[in-house]
């Protein structure tokens, strides 16, 4: 199994899901974060004082998946979260070693 | 059917008579009581009490604390409700005896202490259709607000104790005595110093106790390092939306009778704040390249505030003058002089208040149109009127800003004037109130 972990645009939620769900991901966990990568910050106005904002607010959005699944996922989830504007966001894929469906006790892939 | 007729062309005649009589003995009263209570100036003088009163409750509220980080938004509210709660209580035992009673040149009288001797059908000779009860509470309404906007000055940084104890203080030395000096036939209007509602008296007075405190009290930690942005820059929108209509109250209001002067103060207070507006949003998108919500809104303030002394004096159109002058003089105010000169007047009072109410001061005798007013202005060939207006301004200047200084340094003496500095890092809705927005 892999945890794959996503940052995005925020705008960019639903094109994600719907890529997840036509890949066969049935279920995510999504985090509103803030962070800053290449696109570092913007600045902001306010009667004159001007202020540096360094972290941008992103989303966060966790999946665990079947290894064969990793892939597929990847290549929608590239495709699906792609502006080709600085800020688009990364991926991240570590190993599992163990999941559990807590109301039924199945586990590893069948509890995805 | 020629019978009828006649009576009935009798009884009109008869009807035109009696209502000719009664004009006439109405005429008659008015001239030998001038000071005769009028339903209709009543009725717009109580509405236009409840319009800046709701300047203060909740909109400066609003408008203020939409401009502070999360962290003291409540606190920020707290002052300003504070400052109409214990204003009115300190206005109504002392405060408008000694701003609106006799005529000496500094200060009123002790007559209305804690209101003695205001009956029902009492009237104020400066108001002299209304009941003085509504003369009363309308001049409450812009004490207590001057001194809440003081509070802007001192964001996110002033104890409310020591706030407290500033209100109180701030009400009777400062603001009471320039009312009188402008409104109550003191020095200022014996002179001829024109100030229609509130330049000297509301806005520079407010603007420049703003100025003084915030140097007395020191910038809030992180000025000029740490990002200090708005919380919610939509309720300061929202704030402004109502300040606007309120000074309809404030400016048209201050005619003190519903009649066509106050048509012109609405009129002239109206064109100003679209002028300054647009004024500031045009500035500002040229010089930094984009046109924000915070400049706009501050261009309608900026409006509001400098045409607020010319509006029952000029014409309306001069309102679109005062208020592109406005939204030109107090953007430098508040981005290039405040920056220059480094003091954190967190909510620029004296950036937008202070220098509006300054210039509209100047302004109104530059434009004053004695059609209007009873006051010619330098347009009309009466140059005199300007230095007059001047010297009204310097007056207020030295007054707020020499007994602000030594009233916060008394304060200050007992109590602390700022919180401490990990409370001001916490927050001051929960370090002074115990309470903070999720």
């Amino acid at each position: 199994m892999k945890l794959v972990i996503v940052i995005i645009k925020p705008f960019k939620l639903d094109e994600v899901r719907d890529a997840l769900t036509a890949v066969g991901v049935h279920g995510m966990t999504v985090t509103e974060v803030k962070g800053y990568g290449r696109q570092k910050g913007h600045t902001e106005i306010y009667r004159g004082a001007e202020y540096t904002v360094n972290f941008l607010p992103k989303l966060k959005i966790e999946v665990v998946i079947a290894d064969e699944l990793e892939d597929k996922v990847i290549a929608a989830v590239s495709s699906a979260a792609k502006t080709g504007q600085i800020g688009d966001g990364k991926i991240f894929v570590y190993d599992i070693d163990r999941a559990v469906r807590i109301r039924t006790g199945e586990t590893d892939n069948d509890a995805l | 059917m020629t019978k009828p007729a006649v009576t009935r062309y009798g009884m009109m005649g008869g009807i035109a008579i009696l209502m000719a009589m009664a004009t006439t003995s109405v005429f008659a009263q008015a001239a030998a009581q001038p000071a005769k209570i009028d339903a209709g100036d009543t009725a717009w003088m109580i509405s236009a009490t409840g319009l800046v009163l709701m300047m203060s409750i909740p909109v400066l509220a609003l408008f203020y604390a939409g401009m502070v980080r999360k962290k003291n938004v409540l606190a920020t509210m707290a002052q300003t409700l504070a400052a109409v709660a214990l204003g009115s209580i300190l206005w109504v035992a002392i405060g408008y005896s000694l701003a609106f009673t006799g005529e000496g040149p500094a200060v009123g009288t002790f007559e209305r202490l804690m209101l003695n001797g205001m009956g029902m059908l009492t009237i104020s000779p400066l108001a002299k259709t209304i009941p003085e009860s509504v003369f009363m509470m309308y001049q409450m309404t812009f004490a207590v607000i001057t001194v809440a906007l003081v509070a802007g000055a001192v964001a996110d940084r002033m104890r409310f104790s020591a706030f407290l104890w500033f209100v109180a203080g701030w009400l009777l030395l400062v603001y009471v005595p320039i009312a009188h000096w402008v409104w109550g036939g003191g020095f200022l209007a014996t002179a001829g110093v024109i100030d229609f509602a509130g330049g000297l008296v509301v806005h520079l007075n407010a603007g420049i106790a703003g100025l003084v405190a915030c140097l007395v009290l020191g910038a809030r930690r992180g000025y000029g390092t740490d990002n200090l942005a708005p919380y919610d820059l939509s309720l300061a929108v929202i704030g402004t939306g109502l300040l606007w209509v309120g000074w309809f109250g404030f400016n048209g209001g201050s005619a003190l009778s519903a009649g066509p002067r106050a048509g012109y103060a609405i009129l002239a207070t109206h064109l100003a704040a679209c002028a300054g507006v647009l004024t500031w949003m045009v500035l500002e998108w040229w010089d930094r390249g984009r046109p924000s919500v915070l400049g706009m809104i501050s261009g309608a303030i900026a409006g509001l505030g400098t045409i607020t002394p010319a509006s029952g004096f000029v014409l309306p159109w001069h309102g679109i003058v005062i208020g592109i002058a406005a939204g030109a003089i107090c953007y430098w105010g508040c981005t290039k002089l405040k920056t220059k000169l480094g003091y954190d007047d967190s909510l620029d009072v004296f950036g937008v208040h202070g220098i509006g109410g300054a210039t509209g001061t100047i302004l109104a005798g530059v434009f004053a149109v004695a059609a209007v007013g009873e006051t010619a202005g330098l347009l009309e060939g009466n140059s005199q009127q300007v230095l007059l207006q001047l010297y009204g301004v310097v007056a207020t200047l030295l007054w707020s800003g020499i007994v602000t200084f030594v009233l916060l340094k008394v304060i200050g003496f007992f109590v602390p004037l700022r919180v401490r500095d990990e409370d001001e890092r916490a927050g001051l809705d929960v370090s002074l109130h115990g309470e903070s927005l999720q």
